[in-house]
């Protein structure tokens, strides 16, 4: 393993496996009458949040707890930073403070790659720009192997607004190197210009897709980043590419739906499929838990010299 | 991998020998002090020990500690309910996460651990494990119990005693106490693993990668 989680990219097809089998073993510990293991005593991990979440920073808190590390939360607002503190200044003063993790959230894609060049400890990227977001892309494919068994082979079509998202290019770059197809389908306004140099196929009509998938991802339609038209109108996009019933029924008997979250019920997915049994949304919120343990006791339970 | 386990370094995890020769014969040098008839017997007179020690072992819950600990617990579950005619439940327990030698070396890969499902509340759980060396791992497998409930009370089942404690911790049943120097190496290899029953005692070859890494602590 890298001293730093920074890109799915970055991870040979052993670490992944690697993380993965230590989440299995650590998702024990949500179903203990102690949910708390004593590894990572005595480490500070600090969760620099330059963008607004919920269940990531929440996930990245509730893992480092579990495994007994000191937490400390930094969020933009409310710190220095409305001051116009620059995040280099911001690395300084935490690595003055001893911080051995620093998960980062940032807008500016290649935030967490700066950061490593700045302090000592770990750098584990929480999510930059529309850069990457890795730990996203691990629990997906956790949630994958634990639902179906396998990830060699498996067939993942993710749908929707590729261009912004950061998880839509962890889950590519991880899934091929664990063996998985990936099919990437969005209107062309919202695939990436350089999709063609993707280690992945894409294409515009969902209704094609569905019923060669093992495994269908539905984005977020991130309206926050989006400053053009991308499409005409929120209702003929959930025409062509929100996942309803009608679509569910198409996707095989054993096939599962997946969300990263926070969803717009309505627009990507209708409210009955995202509750229906074969949605793994709330599972997969579980899964973050055990795959940011695995992915932190991984960085920081061993030697420094080995990091 | 390290061919040397540093002292503290109790019972063999996994290790994955490259070289492939954990199955192979004694290697020069070595000498094997229990063969796969001694390991039977010794294995049977602990269960039966355990069932006189324990009143019939009916609470009894066998907890093995990775890697050999494990298949050594459950020949010892069904030694147990040959004896006695109703199952005895046995697990594994992983104790990696509570080792107290975790920054000595890089991150190392979960053992799995599996509690039976009976729980063990009020049970009699009897460690087991395949070489006592320094007691830092029966230490921490103390502590990950202490984690997974409140047992009514705790044993220490080891196949082999070779001395050497560094915490007072002492075992409750002993397949064969074997006097060795620090210098020593003793391997113990499991059918389930190895291919092969034995306990093989070596001494500390200089040569790195020379040890096939077996069994367990030195």
């Amino acid at each position: 393993m890298n001293r730093h989680l920074i890109s799915a990219a970055d991870l040979s097809r052993d670490d992944a496996l690697l993380i993965l089998d230590t989440a299995d073993e650590l998702a024990q510990v949500a179903d203990r009458p102690i949910r708390k293991l004593p590894t990572l005593r005595g480490r500070t991990v600090v969760n620099l949040f330059y963008e607004d979440s919920t269940r990531t920073r929440i996930s990245f808190e509730a893992a480092a707890k579990r495994l007994s590390a000191d937490v400390i939360n930094f969020s933009a607002k409310g710190s220095s930073v409305a001051k116009g503190e620059s995040l280099k200044d911001t690395a300084l003063t935490l690595e003055a403070m001893g911080a051995d993790a620093v998960v980062i959230r940032h807008s500016a894609s290649g935030a967490p790659h700066r950061l490593a060049g700045w302090v000592r400890g770990s750098v584990v990227n929480a999510g930059d720009g529309q850069h990457e977001h890795p730990t996203q892309a691990l629990l997906d494919a956790f949630t994958m192997r634990r639902r179906l068994g396998r990830l060699d082979g498996l067939r993942v079509t993710i749908v929707g607004d590729v261009l912004h998202s950061r998880v839509a290019r962890s889950n590519v770059l991880l899934l091929r190197t664990l063996g998985a197809e990936v099919t990437l389908v969005a209107p062309p306004t919202l695939l990436p210009v350089a999709v063609g140099s993707w280690p992945c196929d894409s294409g515009y009509d969902l209704d094609a897709a569905l019923p060669k998938t093992d495994v269908v991802m539905m984005l977020r339609v991130q309206a926050e980043r989006m400053n053009a038209a991308y499409f005409p109108t929120v209702r003929e996009y959930s025409r062509r590419y929100g996942l309803d019933d009608r679509r569910l029924a198409l996707l095989p008997e054993h096939a599962i739906v997946m969300h990263p979250g926070p969803m717009n019920r309505g627009v990507e997915i209708a409210a009955d499929v995202a509750d229906s049994p074969r949605s793994t949304i709330v599972e997969q919120v579980a899964n973050g838990v055990s795959i940011r343990m695995a992915v932190l006791y991984l960085l920081l339970g061993g030697a420094e010299a080995a990091r | 991998m390290h061919a040397l386990h540093p002292p503290g370094e109790d019972s063999g995890q996994a290790r994955p020998d490259p070289a492939g020769n954990s199955r192979s014969a004694v290697p020069p040098g070595s000498k094997t002090v229990l063969g796969s008839e001694e390991i039977r017997r010794a294995l049977t007179r602990i269960a039966h020990e355990i069932v006189e020690r324990t009143d019939g072992a009916s609470d009894v819950v066998l907890l093995g500690i990775p890697t050999r600990g494990v298949p050594l617990a459950h020949r010892l579950a069904a030694r147990l309910s040959q004896a006695e005619g109703h199952p005895a439940p046995a697990g594994s327990l992983d104790i990696t996460m509570y080792r107290d030698d975790l920054r000595l070396r890089p991150a190392r890969s979960l053992g799995h651990t599996e509690v039976p499902a009976e729980g063990i509340d009020d049970k009699i759980v009897v460690l087991v494990d395949d070489v006592l060396y320094s007691g830092r791992t029966v230490r921490a497998a103390l502590d990950a119990l202490g984690d997974l409930g409140r047992p009514r009370a705790v044993q220490l089942a080891v196949l082999v005693d070779r001395g050497h404690r560094e915490l007072p911790i002492r075992p409750d049943y002993v397949g064969k106490n074997l006097p060795t120097s620090q210098r020593e190496v003793v391997r113990v290899l499991l059918a389930e693993v190895d291919g092969q029953d034995a306990v093989i005692l070596g001494q500390d070859s200089a040569e790195p990668g020379a040890d096939g890494a077996a069994g367990a602590g030195r």
